[in-house]
């Protein structure tokens, strides 16, 4: 086109893909699905002290139409996965989920009949976060650590591609039993 | 919890040990060895121990402070109705200064209404019903127990009444008490005990179709084995465990 | 296509529409169609404006609630079943789980369950009591905070969910500091507390008190003369005296009704007879009222936190009974809070009974006598019961808790029918039910 040898060196020239993602990651939407003892510690993240704001993220959405981000703050019963699918499956493409706490990540110390031992068994999970429940502080690099996965997510070709090799890797893996030595 | 009969003889010699309380009182485990370890093998030397556990037995008179009050009152109230006190209240317990009166099912509606409306009685609020499973009180395996509050005298008793598993009925509170609704719903979705009376008798924690009553003590806990650094770690119900 | 979102079906009662959302517009028509106006309003599980995970189901006539319904159990943990494969000890860290805005009072009820099973309740040190009290106290503070935070947010007053929130992280902050965490503490145990007040910790709850009295008068000039909060909050969420008794209503409910019940003073534990405060009441049984009254239960529970402080004297912090105390002493290292090296240097180094002992209670607990008991605590939302059995082992035979929210969540249907769906919202948080407490 010849509009790049105009302008100064590094503005204006990027991918498509980066502009996408540095858009995306600067407006994500979280739904709200408060469960448990997380729910409180993430309600704390949205106000005075910790200051979601900041990351633009201050607008919890009630409806998941509305949102891309859903954060499974809390432990997941039985009874409440169906709901939890229903909404995912509400939220518009594309969509991150945050498993805040163990009981959503493992279930946590409720090891017993009630409890999703984690919820990554009814939908995708991008970011873990441990803790009972995780500081608000930790909820805040969970959520920087999905705006750097979300800036460097693929479009187009190179997503199916990347959502190919994704499957391939998962389908490669050793279960957890079958590994060996330290796990970090 | 061993499924064997206990030995009486054996039994005997170890009445002074800890854990035990009164002699009448229904039996609720027995227990082997000395440090309830029940698998393994033993290498204590204790093995051999057995030991009967039971809950505290019934009381006799006086029974102290306002409790003889309350007893006198409520046989009193009964006997006015024509029920003779001894067929509606099977035992008396006074035990760590609470006052439980085990109920026969047939009566403990009308129980709970003299209770509530005697004028000497007035245990106006009830704080909902507890199921407990004691598998090994046969005959008697499901208990439902309720703790009534006078907020005009200032007192609590508690109210124990049971049913077999093989006929898991009690009457519903629900007509006394109103608030016993969702309680007597929750006893039920746990322990599969059916409120006679109750008017929506459906489960109120576990999803409508769920299979069996999760906190009876024949149904697992229903944990997983947990994966740790390329090893099992079992259910904390299959772990190994003191009793 | 058009008919995927509200599809028609023939029942006895009529046509029935089943909406499972998108398209609002064939909502209104399919709605427009019927000859009555009832709909069936589903409300949650998830739903910004109910407390956690609570289900509404309301019939509705227009703008009026002809009737409503609760579904619960979309949080239930199982948390009563998993305590019996636990000891005794353990239980703490699963039931400050339950409420867990009330986390204080879920292990003081317990803990004061399993200390009258043990018959030790009038070992428990003095000083262990004063701390209790002092926690709970903050604790009522913190959960009455949430509670009108929220209440607040769910009416649009966003300002007063920041004020309430920025109370309550100064109080969070004093919990990190005593018992290092924000929340889910398992601090005090049975026998008396995981340890004592730290270093500093007096002077940071005097502090607090002091900035708190200067706070509190914020939430009377922002809401309580407010117009539009009172106009919301007025006459909505009616239920009188004998509503509250019927149906086992307890708490800030019961006291709106002008009862002034309040366990710490008609049946008191932890020494509660000994403190100087009032049980404040309303009589007129709304939700105004409930916010009146929690009002001035955060400045009783002030006065409260000021007297354990002037209380606290030198101590002990667990019963002194070897055979049930915790034998672990904690101390601050360079990682944090841990066992005491000087104490694991006397246990694995100069006393081989210590040892023992220290392994014999802590893999496998104490025992307790067979038998049951029920202690109460008068938590934040109304009377905490537990009902604990003992079969004389090392593990719980079953432990029952009866939650406030769970019973006075019921009263939802009272409160709320004949009132307009926008009301049922005011109700609900007035009633301040918390999932944690209702499903367990």
């Amino acid at each position: 086109m010849g509009l790049e040898e105009k302008l100064p060196s590094g503005f204006l020239l990027t991918t498509v893909e980066q502009a996408a993602g540095w858009v995306r990651k600067a407006s994500v939407f979280p739904a709200t699905f408060g469960l448990a003892c997380c729910a409180i510690e993430m309600m704390t993240t949205g106000a005075g002290r910790y200051d979601l704001a900041r990351f633009g993220m201050e607008v919890f959405r009630g409806s998941p139409r509305q949102a891309d981000l859903m954060i499974v703050a809390g432990r997941v019963s039985q009874k409440m996965a169906p709901v939890l699918r229903q909404v995912y499956d509400q939220m518009p493409n594309p969509k991150w989920v945050i498993s805040m706490g163990v009981c959503a990540s493992s279930g946590g110390m409720f090891n017993n009949y009630a409890i999703v031992q984690g919820v990554d068994h009814i939908v995708p999970v991008d970011i873990y976060l441990p803790g009972c429940p995780p500081r608000p502080e930790m909820l805040l690099d969970a959520i920087l650590k999905l705006h750097q996965k979300i800036q460097s997510s693929k479009l187009g070709v190179n997503a199916e591609e990347a959502a190919r090799e994704a499957e391939e890797a998962a389908l490669k893996a050793l279960p957890t039993i079958e590994l060996k030595g330290l796990l970090r | 919890m061993s499924d064997e009969t206990p030995n009486p003889e054996k039994d005997l010699s170890a009445q002074n040990l800890p854990g035990q309380r009164g002699e009448h009182g229904e039996e609720v485990r027995v227990q082997r060895g000395m440090f309830g370890a029940n698998n393994g093998g033993d290498t204590s030397g204790y093995g051999g121990l057995v030991r009967s556990i039971r809950l505290p037995g019934p009381a006799t008179r006086p029974y102290g402070g306002w409790f003889d009050e309350v007893a006198d009152e409520l046989e009193g109230a009964l006997e006015e109705q024509g029920l003779l006190p001894e067929n509606a209240i099977e035992k008396t317990v006074v035990d760590r200064g609470e006052l439980t009166f085990h109920i026969e099912r047939e009566h403990l509606v009308r129980v709970a209404r003299t209770l509530r409306d005697d004028p000497a009685l007035r245990f106006e609020l009830c704080t909902g019903v507890s199921g407990v499973h004691y598998p090994g009180d046969k005959g008697r395996e499901l208990h439902a127990v309720y703790h009534l509050r006078s907020l005009t005298h200032g007192r609590l008793i508690r109210l124990e009444t049971s049913a077999p598993d093989t006929d898991p009925h009690l009457p519903s509170l629900v007509a006394v008490y109103p608030t016993n609704d969702w309680h007597e719903r929750e006893t039920y979705d746990f322990f599969g005990i059916v409120f006679d009376g109750h008017p929506a008798l459906t489960r109120i924690m576990m999803p409508d179709d769920w299979q069996g009553h999760p906190q009876r003590k024949d149904y697992p806990l229903g944990g997983i084995a947990i994966e740790y650094k390329g090893a099992q770690i079992p259910a904390p119900d299959q772990r190994r465990s003191y009793s | 296509m058009s008919t995927s979102h509200a599809s028609p079906r023939e029942t006895t009662e009529g046509t029935v529409y089943t909406v499972t959302g998108g398209d609002w517009e064939e909502v209104v028509q399919s709605a427009a169609k019927a000859d009555d106006e009832r709909i069936i309003v589903n409300m949650g599980p998830q739903h910004p404006s109910t407390h956690g995970v609570l289900r509404l189901i309301l019939e509705i006539d227009g703008e009026t609630v002809t009737e409503a319904r609760c579904g619960i159990g979309y949080l239930h943990t199982g948390i009563e079943k998993n305590l019996e494969y636990r000891t005794w000890t353990q239980g703490t860290t699963f039931v400050t789980r339950m409420d867990y805005l009330t986390s204080f009072y879920n292990e003081t009820a317990y803990c004061l369950g399993v200390e009258k099973l043990l018959g030790i309740t009038d070992q428990i040190p003095d000083r262990a009591s004063v701390i209790r009290v002092l926690l709970m106290e903050l604790n009522r503070l913190s959960s009455h905070l949430v509670c009108i935070a929220t209440g607040g947010m769910e009416l649009g007053a966003t300002t007063i969910m920041i004020y309430g929130f920025r109370d309550r992280e100064m109080i969070l902050d004093l919990y990190e500091l005593i018992t290092g965490l924000r929340m889910n503490h398992a601090f005090i145990r049975p026998g008396g507390l995981a340890q004592d007040l730290p270093p500093g910790a007096v002077d940071a709850v005097r502090e607090f008190v002091k900035t708190m009295k200067k706070n509190l008068p914020e939430y009377d000039k922002l809401a309580t003369g407010n117009p539009i909060f009172k106009a919301r909050m007025q006459d909505v969420g009616y239920l009188d005296l004998t509503g509250c008794m019927a149906l086992g209503a307890t708490g800030p409910i019961l006291r709106s009704a002008g009862l002034p019940h309040d366990l710490r003073k008609t049946d008191p534990y932890c020494g509660y007879e000994d403190y100087d405060f009032e049980v404040p009441t309303a009589d007129t049984c709304d939700s105004y009222g409930r916010f009146l009254v929690r009002l001035e239960e955060m400045r009783q529970s002030l006065r409260i936190v000021e007297q354990c402080l002037d209380r606290l004297e030198p101590g002990d912090v667990m019963v002194g009974d070897k055979k049930i105390a915790w034998p672990a002493q904690l101390a601050l290292g360079v990682d944090g809070l841990g066992n005491s090296m000087d104490h694991i240097a006397k246990i694995m180094g100069t006393s081989m009974e210590a040892l023992i002992h220290h392994f014999k209670l802590v893999t496998e607990g104490f025992r307790v006598p067979a038998g049951q008991a029920y202690a109460a605590v008068e938590s934040p939302k109304g009377e905490l019961g537990v009902h604990v059995v003992s079969d004389g082992g090392t593990r719980p035979f079953r432990v029952h808790f009866r939650d406030p929210s769970f019973t006075n969540l019921q009263a939802m249907a009272a409160m709320c029918e004949g009132g307009q769906v926008a009301d049922v919202i005011v109700a609900v948080a007035s009633i301040d039910p918390v999932m944690g407490g209702v499903d367990r």
